[in-house]
């Protein structure tokens, strides 16, 4: 259930802005990938072309490639709906449906493959993925409360159960614990330790501290100044990264010079 | 720290900016309390006119020639019904087709054309309802007499569409003016309930691999609810006091029926009270009166009932 990615120079424009230029990388299967850099410098811009939630934004366009299972997802024959059920996102603010309960906001990406799902199979899939999303205990007494009553670290966690409830292959997360306090920042990341063997993890994040506990493998984006685009500086393990980088931008970056 | 105490003390008197405050609160509750004192001297007026004809005997309203020998709420009865018939059925034809064009406009069309749409409806709010009453009885009555005749015919075996006899001066008819008429307020109100859908919501449907209509159906519609309600009993409150246009296309009657394709059956309370009123005499106008508290006091409670429909989930409207 899990997949690689493999993107190979990849821009992105907003219009005739070039947003990120060049990005060449590997995402492995079964890892959990952090990206980190200042802020501006395309992180959320490169991680949403990943599923293609870029299109969604008017002008927002890419040149390259990403290969997932040999199919290049910006293939003209390649539906970005199809895309995006492969692949999940988790967004900075939690945003569960308001107007849904707790079990309907799991259900609500797997009922849009399949409308008419017999009951039992239903409350299958709502206890597996708030189990997974190490929520079950905290809810299973008020599932047909409204998503909203949720504390912010909960909101969060129902979103990555809503996300997972799919089984995608490749799990996006944009600075999914930027709007937490600590407690619920490393539930998250201990939910995230889980997750990475089953799914295909991307985190951005720019929490330092976190990409090295969490992360497997550490990307370092900057920006040579605004109006610039991003790049990818560079892509190592994250034992590595935070040890011995090859290039004198992360190192500055990484012992706190600048971002 | 010392050196700061001195000048950070709290202040005595009054603190800038309470001038402007004060002035505020004065305008928007005097704003407030004058709405209340406006419904206040029109539901006394009411009233007050109402009661001679509420407390009026048999035989005294015997003499009010329009009446026909019927008590006042014998009289009531049709016309409310009627009123109450051709406002549903214009909402039964406005709502989904504002909801339509809504969309359309904030979800569909591109920027430029959905500005033009958006203006075009605005601009239809600015008609007055003599207007749409001409319309309906030249435009629409020749038009839609043969889609009677053809539904009369191949589904009479349904009540309500049968009996059709031309020409369409009927409350089915009048319904649709109605329905064109309310269409701009609903349509405007729901596009602007809809624009207002949090992008959040909206990209969290869409990253779960829902299409656009999918979205709409689990993000946009589901957050509009209220609106749409709200929008609705808008639009309502027009249909129900509307006069002109009722006037000028229906064939009134006073039955209590379905017969939404024959003529003569209903009237509806504001187009009677026009239609009766340069006639009637004191008790007549006392009486046509009392009709108006009646048509006051149904878009009360219509108003109730959708207050009451939106706050029954109020914790799932995404307002909290
Ligand atoms: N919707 C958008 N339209 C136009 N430009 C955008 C949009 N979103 C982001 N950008 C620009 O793209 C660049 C990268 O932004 P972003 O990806 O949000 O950076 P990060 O997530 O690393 O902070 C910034 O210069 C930003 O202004
Ligand atoms: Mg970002």
């Amino acid at each position: 259930m899990s997949k690689r990615i493999d993107v190979s120079d990849l821009d992105v424009y907003y219009g005739d802005f070039l947003a990120v230029e060049g990005v060449t990388m590997t995402i492995e299967a079964r890892s959990i990938t952090a990206l980190i850099g200042p802020s501006g410098c395309g992180k959320s811009t490169f991680l949403r072309t990943l599923n293609r939630m870029h299109e969604v934004i008017p002008g927002a366009r890419v040149e390259g490639k990403a290969v997932m299972d040999g199919v290049d997802l910006y293939g003209k024959h390649v539906d970005p709906v199809e895309v995006r059920r492969q692949i999940g996102m988790v967004f900075q603010r939690p945003n569960p449906f308001p107007t849904m309960s707790i079990a309907d906001n799991v259900l609500a990406g797997v009922k849009l493959n399949n409308r008419r799902l017999p009951r039992s199979e239903q409350e299958e899939i709502v206890e597996r993925a708030l189990t997974g999303a190490n929520l079950w205990n905290e809810v299973k007494d008020r599932l047909n409360r409204p998503g909203s009553s949720l504390s912010g670290g909960q909101q969060q966690r129902l979103c990555i159960a809503r996300a997972i409830a799919v089984r995608p292959q490749v799990l996006l997360m944009d600075e999914p614990c930027s709007a937490l306090d600590p407690i619920s920042t490393l539930a998250i990341e201990d939910l995230m330790n889980e997750l990475k063997d089953d799914y295909t993890i991307v985190i951005v994040t720019h929490n330092m501290q976190q990409a090295a506990r969490v992360s497997d493998r550490t990307g370092f984006f900057n920006i040579a100044g605004t109006g610039k685009p991003g790049r990818l500086i560079e892509i190592d393990d994250t034992s590595v990264m935070f040890s011995s980088p090859s290039q004198k931008a992360t190192e500055d970056y990484i012992s706190g010079r600048f971002g | 720290m010392a050196a700061v105490a001195g000048s950070e003390t709290i202040r005595r008197g009054r603190a800038p900016g309470r001038v402007g405050n004060a002035i505020f609160r004065g305008v928007s509750s005097s704003a407030g309390i004058t709405i209340v004192v406006l419904l206040g001297l029109v539901a006394a007026f009411l009233v007050y006119r109402a009661v001679p004809a509420l407390l009026a005997t048999r035989e005294e309203l015997a003499d009010v020639g329009f009446m026909r020998g019927q008590s006042l709420l014998g009289y009531v009865a049709p016309l409310a019904f009627g009123t109450v018939l051709s406002s549903v059925i214009a909402l039964v034809v406005a709502v989904p087709l504002s909801i339509g064009i809504a969309l359309f406009i904030s979800h569909y069309a591109p920027r430029r054309l959905a500005q033009g749409l958006g203006y075009l409806v605005d601009l239809l709010a600015a008609i007055p309802s003599v207007i749409f009453g001409l319309w309906g009885l030249q435009f629409l009555q020749p038009l839609v007499g043969p889609l009677f005749q053809w539904l009369s015919d191949h589904m009479g075996w349904f009540p309500p569409f049968s009996g059709y006899v031309g020409p369409a001066k009927n409350i089915m008819t009048a319904g649709l003016v109605l329905a064109v008429m309310i269409l701009p307020i609903i349509t405007a109100t729901i596009r602007e309930v809809f624009l207002q859908t949090p992008r959040l919501h909206e990209e969290a449907s869409l990253a779960l691999g829902a299409t656009r209509w999918e979205m709409i159906r689990q993000a946009v519609l589901p957050f509009g609810r209220s609106g749409i309600i709200s929008a609705a009993m808008l639009g309502m409150g027009r249909a129900l006091g509307e006069t002109m246009a009722v006037l000028m296309v229906l064939a009134p009657g006073f039955a209590m029926n379905l017969y939404v394709l024959r003529p003569g059956q209903h009237q509806s309370i504001a187009a009677n009270i026009a239609n009766q009123f340069p006639e009637a005499g004191a008790l007549g106008a006392d009486v046509l009166i009392a009709t108006g508290l009646f048509l006051f006091l149904l878009t009360f409670a219509v108003n109730l009932a959708a207050r009451w429909v939106i706050n029954r989930r109020a914790e799932f409207s995404g307002a909290n």
